[in-house]
């Protein structure tokens, strides 16, 4: 019973979080950012903003990895002065995957959050306003914790969804074992195998139950901040 | 002056467009049915909304000018805000909700001035909860009290007890008075009640359909005739100061004096002596041709009529002056041709009940 899951199968695991965290982490600043800029009063690009945040959305996400590798690649102009300037590299590494997921869950965040923040009573604003709160002072006393069931539901989608992501990661970074290999390429794999069946079976149930857990966390994190609001 | 507002602003059918000056102390009432533009005008003196054209200063303090191009963000007016629904923090307890402007104003207030505060609006006991488990009339005391804390050079309550019950009003009303009394801020309070307006105001703006009716102490424009229609014909009344003479403890009455006469009115509460505005309803007030011998009524003053008008449904609001005071009697119009009544009239009026509108203390050598 001890080794039920293979070292590799157990790096893919490991992988896969590694991956997501740093993706969903890094990508919610800038979530936060588009949604409140996106919740605001009509301003010029607004419609074009908000179609480019919700790109990944709709287009197939092995265009989107290909658009990622024609743009971050060592011989695209991007990639090629990131990788002289900061040493930054993407493609065939695991920082490329975590880009990929980044973007791909990029619109869950912001949906979630936007929608947080469009929800709120306006008139707590004008009441901050009236107790002497500038703009920024507001973001962050006032919009920023109503919002956070709103951040954190979007937080966990986003981190569900980046688990999940196939198509991008594979097309952009390829599929290495111990450095892109996620969960559902190493269910791939396992599956092109011969034999390989029961190791995929074995994933699936890891992947199900992973589910599980994201839905559980999520629900514990909104019952969390309905009691900070007293409610 | 501390406050001078001068305003034009246009939307769709509504037109406002009103000036007015604030005195530098004491509460002035912005009374006006609900749509006439009450809340645009105290919005723009926050800064909530831009009006098209205008000019508010305070203090000397240039706020909005449309034609110098100048507007001062709300959250630097200094300018205190008491919403009709609360607006607490829902996020934030009650302590951090009260400390909320003080934080942030530039001379925050001391622990003892917090705690005066706090104590004066009863709310010490709230500290530590959450504005979802409080009650209305709790919502709101805290909401003023977040607003004093601010310390603002002007408060503006908006319908502060328009979205309480009665109970709840009684709960809130003496803090008002309260801060009135006590508080050296100038209080401009938004209301559509004129029993509210009677019983907390001392100067009050008359607003209608965007343009300012009348302006000046609370008795003298509820006196007018031609504001009926707007001040309300059901609570038209006449209010009076008068000093108290004495007290008749057996019967549980006083005796007042006003200008040209004395009155008996139920007890009223203070010291012989005290000046107090006094509220005689129009249709608390009867008239007689001849003066009744034998009748309940403890108060019969002859009056003379000096002015009258008919209201659409056949009822005569009648001014008669009596003794230095302009009355009002509303009576039917068939009793006032069975009485043969006209302009210049002499007559009975008789006073069934007298009202303390409010009391004004102990001096007697102001106006």
């Amino acid at each position: 019973m001890t080794d039920w899951i293979t070292p590799a199968e157990w790096e893919a695991l490991l992988l896969s979080f590694k991956i997501s965290t740093i993706a969903v982490g890094s990508a919610l600043p800038f979530a936060i950012l588009t949604a409140s800029l996106l919740s605001r009063p009509p301003f010029p690009g607004k419609a074009l903003l908000d179609g480019i945040v919700h790109l990944p959305l709709i287009l197939p996400p092995v265009v989107m990895g290909y658009l990622l590798l024609i743009t971050f690649g060592t011989r695209a102009p991007l990639g090629a002065w990131l990788q002289s300037t900061f040493d930054l590299r993407f493609v065939f590494s695991w920082t490329g995957a975590a880009l990929a997921a980044a973007i791909i869950t990029f619109p869950f965040q912001v949906r979630a959050i936007r929608l947080a923040i469009e929800s709120m009573d306006p008139g707590l604003i004008e009441a901050a306003k009236t107790l002497g709160a500038g703009p920024i002072d507001r973001f962050i006393s006032i919009t920023l914790p109503l919002a956070l069931p709103g951040i954190l539901a979007g937080a966990i989608t986003a981190f569900a969804a980046s688990l999940g992501e196939f198509g991008a990661i594979i097309t952009f970074v390829s599929n290495i074992p111990g450095e892109t290999r996620t969960l559902p390429l190493a269910i791939y794999s396992a599956l092109q195998t011969p034999g390989g069946e029961e190791a995929a079976a074995r994933l699936v149930i890891l992947a199900i139950a992973l589910a599980f857990l994201g839905l559980i966390l999520s629900e514990f994190a909104a019952r969390h901040a309905k009691k900070r609001m007293g409610q | 002056m501390t406050l001078c507002v001068k305003l034009s602003h246009h939307i769709q059918n509504f037109h406002l467009d009103l000036a007015f000056e604030l005195p530098a102390k004491g509460l002035t009432a912005l009374f006006g049915p609900s749509g006439s533009g009450k809340s645009l005008t105290t919005n723009a003196i926050a800064g909530l909304i831009t009006p098209q054209v205008g000019e508010i200063s305070l203090n000397g303090h240039r706020l909005f000018s449309s034609s110098q191009r100048i507007n001062c963000p709300s959250h630097k007016r200094n300018i205190g805000y008491m919403f009709q629904d609360s607006r607490l923090f829902p996020h934030l307890t009650i302590k951090k909700n009260l400390l909320f402007g003080a934080k942030r104003c530039k001379q925050s207030p001391t622990h003892d001035e917090i705690q005066q505060i706090i104590a004066m609006l009863d709310i010490g006991h709230l500290l530590k909860r959450h504005p979802a488990h409080l009650s209305g009339g709790e919502k709101q005391r805290v909401a003023l009290g977040r607003a004093l804390l601010s310390k603002p050079s002007l408060l503006l309550l908006d319908e502060p007890m328009a979205a309480l019950d009665q109970a709840r009003k009684q709960e809130i009303l003496p803090h008002l008075e309260r801060l009135r009394d006590e508080s050296d801020i100038p209080i401009l309070y938004i209301s559509h009640s004129i029993s509210e307006v009677a019983r907390l105001a001392d100067q009050m703006l008359l607003i209608h359909q965007g343009t300012l009716n009348a302006q000046g102490p609370v008795h003298d424009v509820m006196n007018r005739l031609d504001l009926f229609p707007l001040t309300g014909r059901f609570e038209a009344g006449t209010a009076f100061k008068a000093t108290i003479l004495s007290h008749d403890q057996d019967h549980s009455m006083s005796c007042v004096q006003f200008e040209g006469g004395t009155l008996w009115t139920s007890k009223l509460p203070g010291e012989v002596g005290d000046l107090v505005r006094l509220r005689i309803r129009a249709r608390d007030v009867l008239l007689a041709t001849e003066k009744p011998a034998a009748i309940s009524a403890n108060n019969i003053i002859p009056a003379i009529i000096h002015d009258y008008r008919q209201d659409p449904n056949h009822i005569m609001e009648v001014q008669l002056q009596a003794q230095g005071i302009k009355l009002l009697a509303r009576i039917t119009k068939k009793s006032w041709h069975r009485l043969g009544l006209q302009k210049g009239s002499t007559l009975f009026a008789i006073i069934k009940s007298i009202s303390l509108d409010r009391r004004l203390g102990q001096d007697t050598t102001s106006t």
